[in-house]
C-alpha cells in the first residue's frame, strides 16, 4: 500500500473530488499560486485552474460568507483557513450563517460547504495563532466537526466531507501534516461520526482525537513495556456526531477512562465525553473519569514550556498512570 | 438619467429628497402596461395593509420578539423585485416583509411566521426577521446587520460559476454600510467583477442614530468609488425611480458581470422595531413631513391618477381587497397550530431530513 503524508492525503482528497464533481471550488489565501502556505493545494491550480482553485484576499469573514452564499446555489466551496484561529473574524458567517440558515428557513435551505485548515498549537506561533475550536464548533447545532489524526483518516474524511450536504468544520493540524501512513491507492471514503480504535487495550480506555492520538499511542506503548498495562485508544475521527457507542463499548471492557485532548478545560469536548460517558456508563466505571487538556492560559510562545503546556506523550504517560491507579 | 452620481449626504434636517421627474420615461416605465403599474401599485398597498395588520397583532401580544416595519419604504422592495429575472436574487436584512412580498411569498405563511405557527414560510423557526423563499431566489431575512452582504456576493458568484446571466441584489440598510464584512464584500465584488448590486435602503436612521452621527465621508453609495465600483442614487419615494436606476445597474451586472452600489433615499415611518421608543431622534413633525410629501403609495397612486391608470373605483378596491386579504392572513395563522417541541431538531441538518440518504453515523444531539 502506498505511504504517503497526511498533507498529500488531503490534496489527494481535494483533486479526487474537484475531478469528480465540477461543483467543487477550493477557495482561500494562498491556495492557488503559492501552492498553499502548507503546500496542501500544491499543484491544484496547475491542474484545475483558476476557476476551480481560487486565491482569495486575507478577508475571512467576506469570502467564508460568500461561500456560504454560493453553496445555497449548490456551489461546493472548499474552503481553507490558512489557521483555524482566524475562525474568529469569520465568526458570524460562520456560526451563524452556514450553522443556522437551515433552520431558520425551516429546512428550505442547505449548505454544502467545508470549511478546513490547521487547528493546533506546537509551533510557537503564540495565543493568537493556537486555537483549537473544535468544542466551539461543535456547540453550534447545525454545523459537523472533523479532526482527523492520520492520513488514512484525512483522506477518506474529508472526501465523505465535500460529498456532505451540511456545513462540515474540517480541522487539521500543522504538525501532522509530514506524517505518513498508508493509504489505499484506490478510493474510500470513511463515515463521519465512526470512531476508529487505534490501538487494543484492556485496562485503561484513552479517547482521544487529533495529534493527541498520536501522542496517545507513544505513551501507550510505553505502558505496555515499561509497566505492563494495556491501553485501548479510542480516536474520536468526528466530534460532531460523536461516535459514543464505540466509546461507551470500550469503558465497559476497561472500565477506567482518560481523555486526552488538545483543548483547554473549560467547556471542552471531553467535558462533554466525560458527561455523557458517566450519564451512560455509570456502573462500568471503576474510578473517576480521568481528563489530560492544554494547561489552561492563552498558548505561550516560549518553545519549550509551549511543549508542555500541551498534551505530549509524558504527559500522558503520567495522567495514564494516574487514572489506572 | 435619474441616476446622480454627484450624491451629498442627507442632511438630517434637509428636506425630503425630491424625485427624479423624468423617471417615467425610462423605457423600463415607459413600456409597461396598465395592468403591470396597477400590480406595482397593489403590491405597495398590500405589504402596508400586512405590516399594519401584523402591527396590531404584535400590539395584541399575538407576536413574539421584534417587528421591523418597512412601511414608507415600499416602493423600493417593490420597484427592485418587479425587474427580477429568472436567475435574479434577493437577500437583505431583518426588515425583510417588503421584499417577501414584492417576490411574491403567500401573506398567510408570512403572518402565520411571525405568529410562530408550524404553518409558517419557516415553520415558525425564523420569525420576522427570518423569512426564506428559495423557490422565489429569495434568500432571507438575515438578523445581523450587514451579516447577510457576503452571502448576497456568493448568490453572485455562484450566478457567474454556472455561467448563468443574472444578478444578486444585496439589500442592506444605511446602519450596516460601516460593518466590516461589507466592505470585505464591496472588494471581493468588484475584484472578481460579481453581478451583484449593493442596494443601500437609507431610511436615516440605524436604530436611532442618523448618517451624520454615524458615517464619515460623503455619500454612502459613492464609497464605491474607492472599489473601483459604479454607483447610484435614487429617490426611494418613487417607484419609477426605483426602477429607471436599478434597471441600469442590474443590466451593467447580468451584461457585464459588473458590480455596484446604489443608495435609495427612503424613510420608515415605524420605529426601528415598534417597541422602540421613536421620539429620541427625531421629531413627529419629521415623520408627518414624509407622510404628507413623500408617501411612496400616495405619490404612485397620484402618478397613476394621472396617467389614469387608476381611478378612484379602483383604488378603493385595491385597497379593501388588500384589507381583506391582510385579515385573511392573520385568521389563518391565529387557527394555524404551532411547531411541536418534536420539531425543535427537524430542519437542523438536512443529513437528518433526509435519512434515506443519511451516510453518517453517531449522535448528533446531545439533548
Amino acid at each position: 500500500m502506498p505511504v504517503i503524508t497526511y498533507r498529500e492525503a488531503i490534496r489527494h482528497a481535494l483533486a479526487e473530488e474537484l475531478e469528480r464533481d465540477p461543483n467543487v471550488v477550493v477557495m482561500g489565501e494562498e491556495v492557488a499560486q503559492f501552492n498553499g502556505a502548507y503546500k496542501v493545494t500544491e499543484g491544484l491550480l496547475a491542474k484545475f485552474g483558476p476557476k476551480r482553485i481560487v486565491d482569495t484576499p486575507i478577508s475571512e469573514a467576506g469570502f467564508i460568507g460568500m461561500g456560504v452564499g454560493a453553496s445555497m446555489l449548490g456551489v461546493r466551496p472548499v474552503m481553507e483557513l490558512m489557521f483555524w484561529s482566524f475562525y474568529s473574524v469569520a465568526f458570524d458567517q460562520i456560526l451563524n450563517n452556514a450553522a443556522n440558515l437551515r433552520y431558520m428557513s425551516g429546512g428550505q435551505i442547505n449548505v454544502p460547504i467545508v470549511i478546513r485548515g490547521p487547528a493546533n498549537g506546537g509551533t510557537n506561533v503564540g495565543a493568537t495563532h493556537s486555537h483549537t475550536p473544535e468544542n466551539v464548533l461543535a456547540n453550534h447545532p447545525g454545523v459537523k466537526v472533523v479532526v482527523p489524526a492520520t492520513p488514512y483518516d484525512a483522506k477518506g474524511l474529508l472526501k465523505t466531507a465535500i460529498r456532505d450536504n451540511d456545513p462540515v468544520m474540517f480541522l487539521e493540524n500543522t504538525i501532522l501534516y509530514g506524517d505518513k501512513g498508508e493509504v489505499p491507492a484506490e478510493e474510500y471514503l470513511i463515515p463521519l461520526g465512526k470512531a476508529d480504535i487505534k490501538r487494543a487495550g484492556t485496562d485503561l480506555t484513552i479517547v482521544t482525537y487529533g495529534r493527541s492520538v498520536i501522542h496517545s499511542l507513544q505513551a501507550a506503548e510505553i505502558l505496555q513495556k515499561e509497566h505492563n498495562r494495556s491501553v485501548e485508544i479510542v480516536d474520536l475521527r468526528t466530534i460532531r456526531p460523536l461516535d459514543i457507542d464505540t466509546v461507551l463499548a470500550s469503558v465497559a471492557k476497561t472500565h477506567r477512562v482518560l481523555i486526552v485532548e488538545e483543548q483547554k478545560p473549560f467547556a471542552s469536548v471531553g467535558s462533554q465525553l466525560a458527561y455523557m460517558i458517566q450519564r451512560e456508563a455509570f456502573d462500568e466505571l471503576d474510578g473517576p473519569i480521568h481528563r489530560l487538556t492544554t494547561v489552561d492560559s492563552p498558548a505561550i510562545y516560549s518553545p519549550p514550556v509551549e511543549t508542555e503546556q500541551l498534551p505530549n506523550p509524558n504527559r500522558v504517560l503520567k495522567a495514564a498512570l494516574e487514572a489506572l491507579a | 438619467m435619474s441616476n446622480k452620481s454627484n450624491a451629498t449626504p442627507a442632511k438630517q434636517d434637509a428636506a425630503p429628497a425630491v424625485g427624479t421627474p423624468q423617471s417615467h420615461l425610462a423605457p423600463i416605465n415607459a413600456n409597461l402596461s396598465k395592468e403591470a403599474k396597477v400590480g406595482l401599485y397593489r403590491t405597495m398597498v398590500r405589504i402596508r395593509r400586512f405590516e399594519e395588520r401584523s402591527l396590531r397583532a404584535y400590539q395584541a401580544k399575538k407576536i413574539g420578539g421584534f417587528l421591523h416595519l418597512y412601511i414608507g419604504q415600499e416602493a423600493v422592495a417593490v420597484g427592485c423585485c418587479s425587474l427580477m429575472g429568472a436567475n435574479d436574487h434577493v437577500i437583505t436584512a431583518y426588515r425583510d416583509h417588503g421584499h417577501a412580498i414584492a417576490v411574491g411569498m403567500d401573506l398567510n405563511a408570512l403572518m402565520a411566521e411571525v405568529y410562530g405557527k408550524a404553518t409558517g414560510c419557516s415553520k415558525g423557526k425564523g420569525g420576522s426577521m427570518h423569512y426564506f423563499d428559495p423557490s422565489r431566489n429569495f434568500w432571507g431575512g438575515h438578523g445581523i446587520v450587514g451579516g447577510q452582504i457576503p452571502l448576497g456576493v456568493g448568490l453572485a458568484y455562484g450566478v457567474k460559476y454556472k455561467g448563468l446571466k443574472g444578478a444578486s441584489m444585496a439589500f442592506m440598510g444605511d446602519g450596516a454600510v460601516n460593518q466590516g464584512a461589507v466592505h470585505e464584500s464591496y472588494n471581493l465584488a468588484a475584484l472578481w467583477n460579481l453581478p451583484v448590486v449593493f442596494v443601500i435602503e437609507n431610511n436615516r436612521y440605524s436604530m436611532g442614530t442618523s448618517q451624520e452621527r454615524s458615517s464619515a465621508g460623503f455619500g454612502l453609495a459613492e464609497r464605491g468609488r474607492a472599489y473601483g465600483m459604479a454607483w447610484g442614487t435614487c429617490d426611494g419615494h418613487n417607484v419609477y425611480d426605483v426602477r429607471a436606476t436599478m434597471d441600469k445597474f442590474l443590466k451593467l451586472a447580468r451584461d457585464e458581470s459588473k458590480p455596484s452600489i446604489v443608495e435609495v433615499d427612503t424613510y420608515r415611518y415605524r420605529g426601528h422595531s415598534v417597541a422602540d421608543p421613536d421620539k429620541t431622534y427625531r421629531t413627529r413633525g419629521e415623520i408627518e413631513d414624509y407622510q404628507n410629501t413623500k408617501d411612496p403609495i400616495s405619490l404612485f397612486q397620484k402618478t397613476l391618477l394621472d396617467e389614469g391608470v387608476l381611478t378612484d373605483a379602483l383604488i378603493e378596491q385595491i385597497d379593501t381587497e388588500a384589507r381583506a386579504e391582510a385579515d385573511r392572513s392573520a385568521d389563518f395563522a391565529e387557527a394555524s397550530p404551532y411547531p411541536t417541541v418534536e420539531d425543535l431538531q427537524k430542519d437542523v441538518y438536512w443529513e437528518v431530513d433526509n435519512p434515506a440518504q443519511k451516510t453518517s453515523q453517531g449522535r448528533i444531539f446531545f439533548s
